[in-house]
């Protein structure tokens, strides 16, 4: 009987992992070509879940679903163009202190418009309710977040690995001096992936309004949780990730299982095991630049 | 040399000088040589800030309502307004509002680790404090002290107003309670006095367990909620937390009865239709039915557009107090204050029944209310969520049957 709750958990955990994926990949996206630790990451999460707040009341939760991350894209644009760009080559604790103001500035900004208190939202009336499977109970809006979750994935996963565009992006990561003397300019790839990475920040933050609480605070909320996940996978592994958000996932649920107090720092316990015997994580590559 | 004095040194600096202008002068509303200072400090930003601004709202509210009737004593009443952030920084800034900004005295704080030590300056430098938002015992128990005054309900009147309510529904006796508490000070302060109601009622947990602050999804727990099928859903949970386990406990289309221990308006405004369930305590709410709880909600209506909380409810109410015990002494010394409310005035609290400070602990002896989730078929609009269940205690009760007990822990009688 134990057994079958276990195993529950370690399922609902992958459901959950789909969750950390999706605000983590972003991050290790931008992390991996520029070297820019992104703090205002979870910025640009909780502009995501306003606007989809927004939006839904004109357009519907469909079109808030496309139209909201398209536009937290475009504040990445701006924001990589204005900002991040000065910032690639220099010392990483600038770009720290940057996106960790940034970060600050997003956080108060949607204080002074939207006030304090957490904004009404809920899950659409079509997509509520659950699915049973057998004994396991399954919400029916996990289950579309699970479906975008691997969309985007599969997404990203085919701009990085299957088109030039991703080709350029990865000779980028490792060695940007070379595909500078080939005669590519980088910067716009840059711009993309930032448009990219922060537009999956705004998907996530579209999916998580339903079901949390939509308060400016909510971003700083779910940004350690990306870390670690980023941590664990290993810089600019694009599967690593995956793996460390399904693993961060099952183990906080199991641990949850059997002694709920421990359910949030089993996450660094993990994080602390794979840094001992994997130094750059699951399944980190040497990047030349950041040795 | 004018090159190394560059743009950026300058920036840096001007930077530097706005910052520490920021962080230095607290806002004044109104200056005045004569007018009477009050230091408001409460949490503004964090996971108490949405229940900070309502505090600001209620408080501003009360300074223009007694300043355009003329203020105390013919000087009007000029606010200074701090953001509390932690303990350390809400000690520091209680310091300086008392020997700096020279307030008669400080309303305000809503953790109860913050107004612990808020509490400790107002004793040492004599000082009144009246707590408008921390509910735990410890604070009226152990730590209690002369200066300290609480308007705020103390969990163990959160616990009977509900309680009353679950005793009613027979949700105690032989029944199996499933309990979620915060994994902090406050959280564990509620479940030790929820634990005791329950237990001397007949009833019993099937699980007790304790939630990490920043826990945000609580899938693992609903599932174990599911598994273990109690008769009760408790919450022991605080702030935004509320508004995450009353959003996914719909998702997960859980039926089990829900009842809270501790609650605020705000969060379940902001979770959004359809979500909201349960049994759930307040120190007031807008529906309350006396004329002076209906004049302030239209009076706060009008200024913010928006309904009053319980929160907003407590620091209006503070200074509207004291501002009634200043013009009644015909003083604003600090130690005749605390002295004047530990006597019992009694004032309108916008309740049935009138209220007064008990000498015991200095906790306002108070009716409190419980409110019932609404069948969101029936709501009006975003803000009507629950309906009114009634005062505890009941009209024929001593007050004082829901306070904490005296049992001689607070010594300063």
């Amino acid at each position: 009987m134990q057994f079958v709750f276990i195993l529950e958990q370690v399922l609902n955990g992958l459901l959950v992992g789909a969750y950390y994926l999706l605000i983590a990949l972003g991050l290790s996206l931008i992390f991996a070509l520029g070297g820019i630790v992104n703090l205002a990451h979870g910025g640009f999460y909780a502009i995501g879940a306003y606007l989809a707040v927004i939006l839904a009341n004109r357009i519907g939760f469909a079109g808030a679903l496309v139209a909201s991350p398209v536009v937290v894209g475009c504040f990445g644009i701006i924001i990589e163009r204005l900002l991040f760009r000065r910032f690639y080559r220099s010392d990483p604790i600038l770009s720290l202190l940057l996106t960790f103001g940034l970060a600050m500035v997003i956080e108060q900004g949607l204080r002074i418009v939207f006030g304090a208190s957490p904004l009404p939202f809920s899950i659409p009336p079509e997509l509520r309710g659950q699915v049973f499977v057998g004994d396991f109970i399954y919400p029916r809006y996990r289950l579309v977040i699970l479906g975008v979750a691997i969309g985007a994935v599969v997404a990203t996963w085919f701009i990085v690995y299957r088109t030039a565009f991703g080709r350029v992006v990865r000779a980028g990561v490792q060695n940007p001096d070379v595909v500078g003397a080939l005669g590519i300019s980088l910067a716009p790839y840059m711009t993309a992936i930032a448009a990219l990475g922060v537009g999956l920040a705004g998907l996530a933050g579209v999916l998580l309004a339903p079901i949390s609480g939509v308060h400016p605070a909510m971003g700083a909320e779910i940004l350690t949780a990306a870390f670690v996940v980023v941590v664990i996978g290993g810089l600019g592994s694009f599967w690593g990730v995956i793996m460390a958000a399904m693993l961060v996932g099952v183990v906080r649920g199991v641990t949850i299982y059997f002694n709920p107090s421990w359910g949030e720092a089993s996450m660094y316990f993990v994080m602390a095991l794979v840094l001992l015997l994997r130094p750059r994580g699951l399944l980190g590559e040497r990047i030349e630049k950041f040795e | 040399m004018t090159s190394s004095l560059s743009r950026r040194t300058l920036i840096k600096g001007a930077t530097g000088s706005v910052l520490l202008a920021g962080v230095g002068t607290p806002a004044i509303v109104k200056a005045q040589a004569d007018a009477i200072r009050i230091g408001h400090l409460t949490p503004l930003t964090g996971f108490l800030g949405p229940l900070g601004e309502y505090a600001v709202m209620g408080v501003k509210l009360a300074a223009e309502e007694i300043n355009n009737a003329g203020g105390v004593m013919g000087r009007k009443i000029e606010l200074v307004m701090e953001d509390s952030v932690n303990p350390q920084t809400a000690s520091a800034k209680a310091e300086r509002l008392i020997e700096r900004d020279k307030v008669a005295m400080i309303i305000g704080e809503i953790s109860s680790a913050s107004g612990l030590a808020i509490g400790q300056v107002a004793n040492r430098m004599k000082t009144v404090f009246i707590n408008t938002g921390c509910n735990s015992d410890a604070l009226r128990g152990a730590s209690c002290n002369p200066y300290m005054f609480h308007i705020e309900g103390a969990n163990s009147m959160y616990v009977m107003a509900v309680g009353q309510y679950l005793l009613r529904e027979n949700m105690v006796q032989g029944k199996k309670w499933y309990s979620l508490t915060a994994d902090y000070a406050f959280g564990h302060d509620l479940l030790r006095v929820a634990k005791k109601f329950m237990g001397s009622h007949g009833g019993q947990f099937a699980a007790d367990e304790l939630v990490p602050s920043e826990a945000t999804d609580f899938s693992p727990y609903l599932l174990k909620i599911r598994q273990s099928q109690p008769d009760l859903v408790v919450s022991n949970l605080a702030g935004n937390q509320i508004t995450n386990f009353i959003k996914q406990y719909s998702e997960y289309g859980l039926k089990f009865p829900v009842a809270g221990f501790g609650f605020d308006t705000v969060v379940a405004w902001g979770a959004g239709k359809g979500n909201f369930s349960g049994i759930w305590p307040l120190v007031w709410h807008h529906l309350v039915d006396t004329p002076s709880s209906k004049k302030y909600v239209d009076a706060f209506q009008k200024k913010y557009g928006k309904l009053p909380d319980n929160q907003s409810w407590g620091d209006y109410n503070s200074l509207k107090i004291v501002a009634q015990a200043m013009t009644d002494m015909k003083s604003t010394d600090p130690q005749k204050l605390a002295e004047h409310l530990r006597k019992g005035p009694k004032f309108d609290v916008m309740k049935a029944r009138e209220a007064y400070f008990r000498a015991y602990d200095n906790q306002m002896i108070m009716e409190m209310y419980a409110v019932r989730a609404k069948d969101p078929a029936k709501m009006k609009d975003q803000w009507d969520i629950y309906d009114a269940l009634g005062a505890v205690p009941g009209p024929n009760e001593d007050m004082e049957t829901i306070a904490p007990p005296k049992d001689g822990v607070c010594k300063i009688g």
